[in-house]
């Protein structure tokens, strides 16, 4: 066997490159990379081109993108405004049974979806503890709503944000918010000016990957919300239902999924992909 | 010592990027892999008795409480033989025999799901039809909103799912609507059967439409209403030897007692009608 021919190295990007990977490391990394990308090429196989306009540009695939949209965002928000504080709380605060609080925090991301969904349901369905306060009291119900899907995706969502953010507090440390103490700043100050600056990237990208993972909700919005068009039927319930009799049409709106998880993650990425998960 | 590294493979053959080397060494390594898998197992042949076989029973997910008191009447009648029967949505049966799943006999729960298989040129001979289901309302146990008739759906004030009309208990549902001219203001339109099932048994919905043969088979989770013109749109329910079969004659045996006196008497027993 001969010696390979030199490694060609690009202009020094990195220091770091000078130390090679060793080749076991390349096979199973290959392996786990191929695992995500080739079934993604078997569904652009699959698609059938010419029908696509027709198939993408549906009443019923315009509004499940609509809706998919519009819910995504409204439950990132959500997201943001309430998993923000937790995550702080998680990283910087000093109560007794953070440890507990934090495992249960991470729930939502081992269930499955749907067991979510139906918890979801006996606790704010009609019957449930409090759906059925809130229907004798103020004669609202839940279920079959659009803020059915936004509650299940915010559900489903909420531990990615948290996670991501209390990383980013955690690796950010409190030194410089000590240091604006010293200068006088009061807490809520150091916290504005501070804080907030410091893991902004870190926020943004916990906010991309949970409007990513809301855009894909299926299991808890079937089980909480139903399914009807315009109102509760997301792209993914409606990639579901049109298997059932036209494949072609499944196929175009998983593509379209696809394409917007990519734009997503693309618009995401500058630390989302370097690892600050 | 020179270090053979695959991972200069591709780079050796031009693809410089990461995505290419990482798409490299995955093909490799898979390759590797699957060969070791699909070696051929060397079984031993002589050991097992000659009668151990398994039949393969694809069913739709509303047979579920027939064909499994019937898996215990044919191992029976067939000892040696295990029955392993697959319940799921037809569709998807239909798909997963399309694309090569191992399956004696196919049972569906409408005729265009055994059309997928039959057009592929999959079933070993014409499907025939073995029963029949028809749509019934169902309601919270006592029925308390009163629901008498088909027209009562109607109501706006009702909380009423259906199907979606995508899948079969919702084209029928859709269809006799048409017939009808009643327009039932669905709060939703679910993917499937047991989704409206399980809407109305938790209390979230006022009413459903399902088949007869779930509301036998929620056991009292829900009540049923029948009504007349739910007859306009009987699912007939065809089955078949799937082409190929490993066990093709023991196929043609399970659909003989499912087509006999023993399973016109569980299908009855479950809500089914007769074909």
């Amino acid at each position: 066997m001969s010696a390979p021919t030199a490694p060609i190295r690009r202009p020094d990007r990195r220091h770091e490159e000078t130390v090679g990977l060793p080749w076991f490391v390349w096979i199973p990394a290959g392996i786990a990379f191929l695992l995500i990308v080739a079934p993604v090429l078997g569904l652009v196989q699959r698609a059938s081109w010419s029908r696509m306009p027709e198939l993408l540009l549906s009443d019923a695939a315009l509004d499940a993108l609509r809706l998919s949209l519009q819910t995504a965002a409204i439950s990132t928000v959500l997201c943001v405004l309430f998993g923000g504080p937790l995550a702080v709380v998680l990283a910087r605060s000093r109560l007794p049974g953070l440890r507990t609080v934090r495992s249960i925090v991470l729930l939502p991301l081992v269930l499955p979806p749907v067991v979510g969904g139906l918890a979801l349901l006996f606790l704010l369905g009609r019957t449930g503890l409090v759906g059925r306060a809130l229907d004798l009291w103020f004669g609202i119900t839940i279920p079959f709503t659009t803020a059915a899907v936004v509650l299940a995706q915010t559900f489903v969502a909420l531990p990615f944000l948290v996670v991501s953010l209390e990383g980013a507090l955690r690796t950010a440390g409190r030194r410089y918010e000590s240091v604006a103490a010293t200068l006088g700043a009061t807490p809520g100050l150091a916290f504005r000016r501070v804080t907030i600056p410091l893991v902004l990237p870190g926020l943004m990208s916990g906010a991309v990957l949970a409007f990513a993972r809301c855009m894909g909700e299926f299991g808890a919005t079937i089980a909480f919300a139903g399914s009807l068009q315009g109102t509760t039927r997301t792209l993914p319930l409606l990639v579901y239902l049109e298997r059932e009799t036209d494949v072609d049409g499944a196929v175009a709106l998983s593509l379209l999924l696809v394409v917007v998880a990519v734009i997503v993650i693309v618009l995401g990425r500058p630390r989302t992909a370097e690892g600050v998960l | 010592m020179p270090q053979f590294r695959i991972a200069d493979a591709p780079r050796l053959l031009g693809a410089g990027s990461a995505t290419a080397r990482l798409l490299a060494c995955g093909v490799a390594g898979l390759a590797v892999a699957l060969a070791a898998c699909s070696s051929p197992s060397q079984a031993p042949s002589t050991s097992a008795a000659p009668e151990a076989r398994t039949l393969t029973v694809f069913a739709a997910a509303s047979l579920t409480e027939s064909f499994t008191s019937l898996e215990k009447t044919f191992e029976t009648q067939n000892p040696g033989v295990d029955v392993v029967l697959n319940y799921g949505g037809s569709s998807d049966l239909a798909q997963q025999i399309v694309n090569g799943a191992p399956a004696d006999v196919f049972a569906a729960a409408s005729g265009a799901t055994m059309k997928t298989v039959s057009d592929a040129q999959l079933t070993a001979a014409a499907p025939t039809v073995f029963a029949t289901n028809v749509l019934q309302i169902a309601t919270a146990p006592g029925n308390p909103k009163a629901i008498a008739t088909f027209a009562d759906l109607a109501e706006p004030e009702l909380t009423t799912v259906v199907c979606a009309p995508q899948v079969p208990c919702g084209a029928a549902a859709a269809k006799i609507e048409q017939a009808t001219g009643v327009d039932i203001p669905a709060v939703s339109e679910e993917p499937d059967v047991k989704s409206v099932l399980s809407k109305v048994s938790s209390g979230n919905a006022d009413a459903g439409l399902v088949y007869v043969t779930d509301v036998t088979a929620s056991k009292g989770q829900v009540q049923g209403v029948s009504f007349p013109e739910s007859a306009a749109a009987r699912t007939d329910y065809p089955i078949a030897v799937v082409k190929d079969a490993p066990q093709a004659e023991l196929a043609q045996r399970w659909i003989e007692l499912v087509e006999g006196a023993d399973g016109a008497s569980v299908l009855g027993a479950q809500g089914f009608g007769k074909p």
